[in-house]
């Protein structure tokens, strides 16, 4: 082998001793813990490292410098752990011969070890204090363009920004903050933030001030004031944040503002314009409600609460014949009289809406207070107003409200006093009264039942059922008196006890009466063919306001010629006062009407007060006896017999000007026979047929053909 | 992280930087496993550290370099398997056993990213591989997958839409559960073609409880807690992965070499390898 095949260190895989020795120092290596790479691949490189030390082994003296190169390569291969020199060492002790130049080799291996060992030590070393200097150098570039970035943001900020320490004390505020403020950015530093109050504050903020300083949270925001150095006041939406020390400590808080002043006036206005009447300033609907459930959420066990509901009497005339701008300017000087009358006494005057005006009394001493008020606020009112041209007299009327703040109801006390104004309205205006629970109940239904009624009539909630009228001269049915039903959607079925009074106090009654008069001609139409053997009539009742109606004749000659009922089979039922009180048209109305054939009675004869001379006169033709004098008819039983002895000088009355009487309301075989004796023409009531619908009509009828209930035809009837 | 500093009447506080990297005085885990294989990137406080560890548990050393070789095995698997991109998430000082000297040796045209969020790693890294075409080094957290990837896409050695072997070597169990490292994972995998794969490494306690809630602690003071995982809790991260053989295994005994001593001892270097394809 020549000194070149030895230096290269390549080829020589053929020599048994460098393969053996190879192999023993890659076993060695791995085993003394070098995990790093396979066995084969270290086996690559001790196969490398072995022909050049047994080529310097063999020639003592030569250059210890392949030797050395091999300690360096095992610190290239990362072989750094001096346990794997120890290893090597020691396999060559136990596979080289001995000797002081093998000894000599040895040292040089471990000396290139230590050589390399340092250098790649130094190198490295430099290597990562230089990425340091670097890193520390780029992170420091970062840093002040972080800084800049900040300082710029922190300067041309337009929201203010401020920074105050653990104490409180404001360290640092950029120009945005100090202008905000009224103060010089120098001024402002120094400051201390819990001296920065506004009487706007709200307790919290403060404590939730402390809580942050504690460190017990981390953000706070909120609409703040504060007093500029002008002790003009901005509204400000503040932000704060704490900014904690390494350890987790309060170190800082930073406070970012943002001017919100004029929007914070904008909200005020907005905020009471939603709580105020536009026309006359005055707290509305909204304001009055919050007020009201103030007292109650206050109130204690004696607490009272009181309120006047005022309305203007007439004042949609002033309206429609002075104007709006008339009626506008009335109101606005009612409303200013209103308001200084209540505010005088401390209590709050809303407008409701309309002409329609509340007077608050927070705290009642009693009945007394409410009525003193109402007196006074009629008295505002009452006195002359100069509108323009127009000097106006207008009057008003009161409901009066006094009950226990304590779980008032703002829906109750409103309706309780609309339900009483409606009632001094009634009573004849210009006045006040108090709400009477006892007439309440009864109020509240039928005034709550009259703002139901037009949209009942379009929803076609009405119906009408009949009840038969019967002979007792042949017990056959006569006609039928047409009963008005409604079908409330909540009530159930209503009589007209329950709804015709409202009906009549709103004038609702004129289209209801329309209504039921159309609707009854058109089914009496059809009776002629549907009962045969006698021409039933139909009795329809006619409210007072509906004989008022100028239209009432034409009214009723169109449904008879739409309907084909021929007008001798209809029976129109006034009540006698309805009749007596009336005098003029509605009087040739019902003459117009009794002319064309339609037959007139009259209803409850007995219960008014009668002009018997005038009765004569009038376009009638037959007396409805009402259930009240029929009831009082209790057969044998009745010893004084003076209920009978009236029926039977009405009926005697009846006859001698010629009027059929027809008996409502009976109920017993007994009333019937004894009608019958007092020689009454007709009869209607349960125990003849109750009430039923058109479509019960032919059972009905039948059934009275075969009549077995009826006292049966007399032989000689007394009206015949 | 910002704080503020200054005085109450200087200048206004600026912002502090700074990273747990160039913090001297604590130890740094980059460091510490640079001293671990022997090397001299380290520091006083390093060492310290590392040398408390090796008192209580002498194989570490032997543990770091098994792991390395496993890394060496693993890239060489995935670049022999055709994948000729790589991206080393938390890849540290990169010193001993490169990834992309192994990588070159099977393809030339092999491409590495090393990703690291240590600002003195990224700089060493840099350093080592100037002039290296094909491998370069970003600092990046790889617990934000989307800035990781757009960084690592505009060095512009990565591409998204082949095959990329993703490497998460040693690095996991510097992941809390608090991160939520699964979903981390997924979020690569989601950036990942069809064909990439995810090679894993990751330190666990099933092999020596006692010794390895000893070596949690002691990291405890680092800027890195580690949290080792159970072989289960390791399997849980690589949903929506398929497990090359032979499957998620002790680290030694992944496809090893030779039969040198470690596969027999396997149970001398706990904690989990696999690489994983992506489904």
């Amino acid at each position: 082998m020549t000194d070149q095949d030895v230096s290269s260190g390549i080829g020589q895989g053929s020599d048994p001793l460098a393969e053996t020795l190879a192999g023993t120092l890659a076993r060695a290596i791995a085993e003394a813990g070098f995990a790093l790479m396979s066995l084969a691949e270290i086996e690559d490189l001790t196969r490398g490292w072995v022909p050049e030390l047994l080529h310097v082994l063999e020639r003592e003296g030569a250059d210890l410098e392949p030797a050395r190169r091999i300690g360096m390569a095992l610190v290239d291969a990362n072989m750094t752990n001096p346990g794997v020199l120890e290893t090597a060492l020691e396999v060559l002790l136990d596979h080289l011969p001995a000797g002081r130049w093998s000894s000599t080799v040895r040292a040089a291996v471990a000396a290139g070890y230590a050589a390399g060992l340092r250098r790649a030590t130094l190198a490295e070393q430099e290597q990562i204090a230089g990425a340091i200097i670097i890193a520390y150098a780029r992170v420091d570039r970062m840093a002040r363009e972080s800084e800049a970035r900040f300082r710029a943001l922190f300067d041309g900020s337009a929201v203010g920004i401020g920074i105050s320490d653990r104490t409180g004390r404001v360290v640092q505020v950029n120009q945005a903050l100090a202008t905000l403020l009224g103060y010089t950015v120098d001024e402002m530093c120094g400051f201390w933030v819990p001296e920065m109050t506004h009487p706007s504050d709200p307790p919290e903020i403060w404590d939730q001030y402390r809580r942050m300083m504690l460190g017990e949270i981390d953000h706070v925001r909120m609409e703040k004031a504060y007093y500029r150095k002008d002790n003009a006041v901005v509204w400000v939406d503040l932000t704060v944040s704490l900014i904690r020390d390494d350890q987790g400590n309060p170190q800082f808080a930073v406070a970012i503002m943002d001017d919100m002043t004029d929007r914070h006036h904008l909200q005020a206005t907005l905020s009471h314009q939603a709580l105020h009447d536009p026309l006359t300033g005055l707290p509305n609907r909204s304001l009055f409600a919050e007020r009201i459930a103030q007292v109650v959420a206050t109130a204690g066990p004696q607490s009272r609460m009181g309120v006047c509901y005022l309305d203007l009497d007439g004042f949609k005339r002033i309206n429609d014949t002075l104007g709006h701008d008339t009626g506008d300017q009335l109101l606005i000087t009612i409303a200013d009289r209103l308001g200084r009358c209540a505010e005088d006494r401390g209590h709050l005057v809303a407008r409701m809406g309309g002409d329609e005006f509340v007077l608050l009394v927070e705290r009642s001493a009693g009945m007394g207070q409410l009525a003193a008020l109402a007196e006074a606020a009629l008295a505002v009112v009452a006195v002359p107003i100069s509108v323009g041209p127009h000097r106006l007299r207008v009057t008003a009327s009161i409901g009066v409200v006094e009950c226990p703040a304590m779980g008032a109801d703002l829906g109750d006390i409103l309706k309780a006093a609309d339900v009483t104004l409606y009632r001094a309205k009634a009573a004849g205006r210009g006045r006040w009264l108090a709400y009477d629970p006892g007439t309440v109940a009864e109020l509240v239904a039928g005034y709550e039942l009259c703002a139901a009624l037009p949209d009942a009539l379009e929803r076609g909630e009405f119906s009408l059922v009949y009840q038969p009228i019967v002979g007792l001269s042949d017990g056959r049915p006569w006609g039928l008196e047409a009963l008005v039903r409604w079908h409330h959607p909540s009530l159930g079925l209503l009589t007209p006890d329950r709804f015709i009074g409202p009906a009549e106090e709103t004038g609702f009654i004129v289209q209801l009466g329309q209504h039921v008069l159309r609707e009854a001609c058109r089914e009496a139409a059809a009776w002629r063919e549907r009962f045969a053997g006698g021409e039933l009539f139909v009795s329809v009742n006619l409210a007072v306001a509906q004989a008022h109606e100028p239209s009432l004749v034409d009214e009723i000659k169109r449904t008879l010629v739409e309907t084909g009922l021929d007008p001798s089979q209809l029976q129109l039922e006034l009540t006698e006062s309805a009749l007596m009180s009336t005098a003029g048209a509605p009087l040739e109305a019902l003459r117009a009407l009794a002319d064309l054939g339609v037959r007139v009675a009259i209803d409850d004869f007995g219960t008014g007060y009668s002009n018997l001379a005038y009765l004569r006169s009038l376009p009638v033709h037959a007396l409805k006896l009402p259930q009240q004098l029929v009831g009082g008819l209790r057969g044998p039983a009745d010893r004084s017999k003076i209920d009978e002895r009236i029926v039977d000088a009405l009926i005697r009355l009846a006859h001698a000007i010629e009027l059929t009487v027809t008996a409502e309301g009976v109920e017993t075989q007994a009333q019937a026979e004894q009608l019958s004796a007092l020689g009454c023409d007709s009869v209607q009531g349960w125990h003849i047929a109750k009430p039923c619908s058109a479509d019960q009509l032919d059972r009905v009828i039948s059934r009275l053909g075969r009549a077995p209930h009826l006292p049966g035809p007399r032989a000689e009837p007394k009206s015949s | 992280m910002v704080s503020l500093g200054g005085r109450s009447s200087g200048p206004p506080p600026r912002p502090v930087w700074a990273p747990a990297g160039l913090d001297l005085d604590r130890p740094n885990a980059a460091r510490v496993y640079d001293y671990y294989l022997g090397g001299a990137h380290n520091f006083a406080a390093d060492r310290a550290m590392a040398r408390e560890a090796i008192a209580d548990w002498p194989d570490l050393p032997l543990i770091m370099q098994a792991n390395r070789a496993f890394l060496r095995r693993a890239v060489r698997f995935v670049v022999r398997s055709g994948i000729s991109q790589l991206l080393d998430l938390g890849s540290g000082i990169p010193t001993v056993g490169n990834v992309h000297e192994v990588a070159e040796a099977e393809n030339q045209d092999a491409r590495v990213v090393y990703v690291d969020r240590d600002p003195v790693a990224v700089t060493h890294g840099q350093a080592l591989l100037s002039g290296n075409a094909n491998a370069t080094i970003i600092q990046s957290d790889l617990r934000d997958p989307g800035s990781t990837l757009a960084l690592a896409t505009a060095t512009g050695l990565i591409d998204l839409s082949e095959p990329i072997a993703v490497l998460l070597v040693a690095v996991l169990h510097f992941v809390p559960d608090t991160d939520d490292p699964a979903s981390i994972i997924d979020r690569y995998r989601q950036a990942m073609a069809p064909g990439s794969c995810l090679v894993i490494c990751h330190a666990s306690p099933d092999q020596q409880p006692r010794r390895a809630a000893t070596h949690q602690e002691l990291y405890s003071r680092t800027s890195t807690p580690m949290t080792m995982r159970s072989r289960e809790a390791v399997a849980a991260l690589l949903a929506g992965f398929g497990l090359v053989e032979p499957g998620l295994v002790l680290m030694a005994q992944w496809r090893p070499e030779d039969e040198s001593g470690l596969p027999r001892n396997a149970q001398r270097f706990p904690g989990y390898a696999a690489v994983a394809s992506r489904l």
